[in-house]
């Protein structure tokens, strides 16, 4: 049995209006990118032009950020809830 | 089409004007009509997390609080709409970072605060594609 991946009101365009999908994966990063890979509309707005997940896309495996787990290599089992969750930024022109 | 309505558009250009110079953002929370178009009712003012010296031109909402406003829209019977910003002494107008840091879906408001005082107040959306804003009228 697989994880079940929430998706967030902004992403569900991309995933047929569903609001939770499963997705196959012994990390957390496996299962996201599986998910991805099901859904590749979904892609660019998780990951960034190399490949990596954008910073502001968070992955709460429970009530817990996997940033403050083992990040993307965090362990998933059957039947995990992940959920995908904006942190959301921005700013003016002028650079940092 | 996104409509804010008087009382909400004078909270986000007060909130703007009391986070000067640095930059203020929160969650707008309302409903999407039948025809798609969008009507805000409610604002949560939510604290720039970004670290001191990096406010007055970055903000970042996060995802905890993003979470708590999901619960609120939800305890309101609301949806989030999306978030406003301001740009303290820069134009009302979405930079290169907003749009890297965009979601699809969400009006992203930025209202403009030059010296002190709130001035212009605009409305965008993320393309699908992620290559541009679009500009959303923006009614009372």
């Amino acid at each position: 049995m697989p994880v079940t991946i929430l998706i967030p009101t902004a992403l569900r365009a991309f995933t047929d209006g569903r609001s939770e999908v499963q997705a196959r994966g012994a990390t957390a990063g496996e299962a996201i990118a599986a998910f991805a890979d099901d859904y590749p509309d979904i892609r660019r707005h998780l990951y960034d032009d190399s490949g990596v997940l954008r910073s502001f896309i968070n992955v709460y495996l429970g009530e817990t950020n996997i940033k403050n787990l083992e990040g993307a290599g965090t362990p998933v089992k059957d039947g995990d809830i992940l959920m995908l969750v904006p942190a959301i930024a921005g700013g003016t022109s002028e650079a940092e | 089409m996104i409509s804010l309505g008087r009382a909400v558009r004078l909270a986000i250009n007060a909130e703007g004007e009391r986070a000067y110079p640095d930059e203020c953002c929160g969650v707008m929370l309302g409903s999407i009509g039948e025809a798609g178009d969008r009507r805000v009712t409610a604002i949560i003012g939510v604290e720039n997390a970004r670290e001191d010296g990096e406010r007055y031109h970055r903000f970042v909402i996060e995802p905890e609080d993003f979470m708590r406003a999901e619960a609120e829209a939800r305890r309101m019977g609301l949806d989030v709409l999306g978030f406003y910003h301001s740009h303290p002494d820069h134009p009302a107008e979405p930079s290169d970072y907003d749009r890297e840091h965009a979601m699809p879906f969400y009006s992203y408001v930025i209202v403009s605060v030059e010296e002190g005082t709130a001035s212009e107040l605009t409305s965008w959306e993320l393309a699908a594609d992620r290559s541009e804003f679009f500009r959303m009228s923006c009614g009372e």
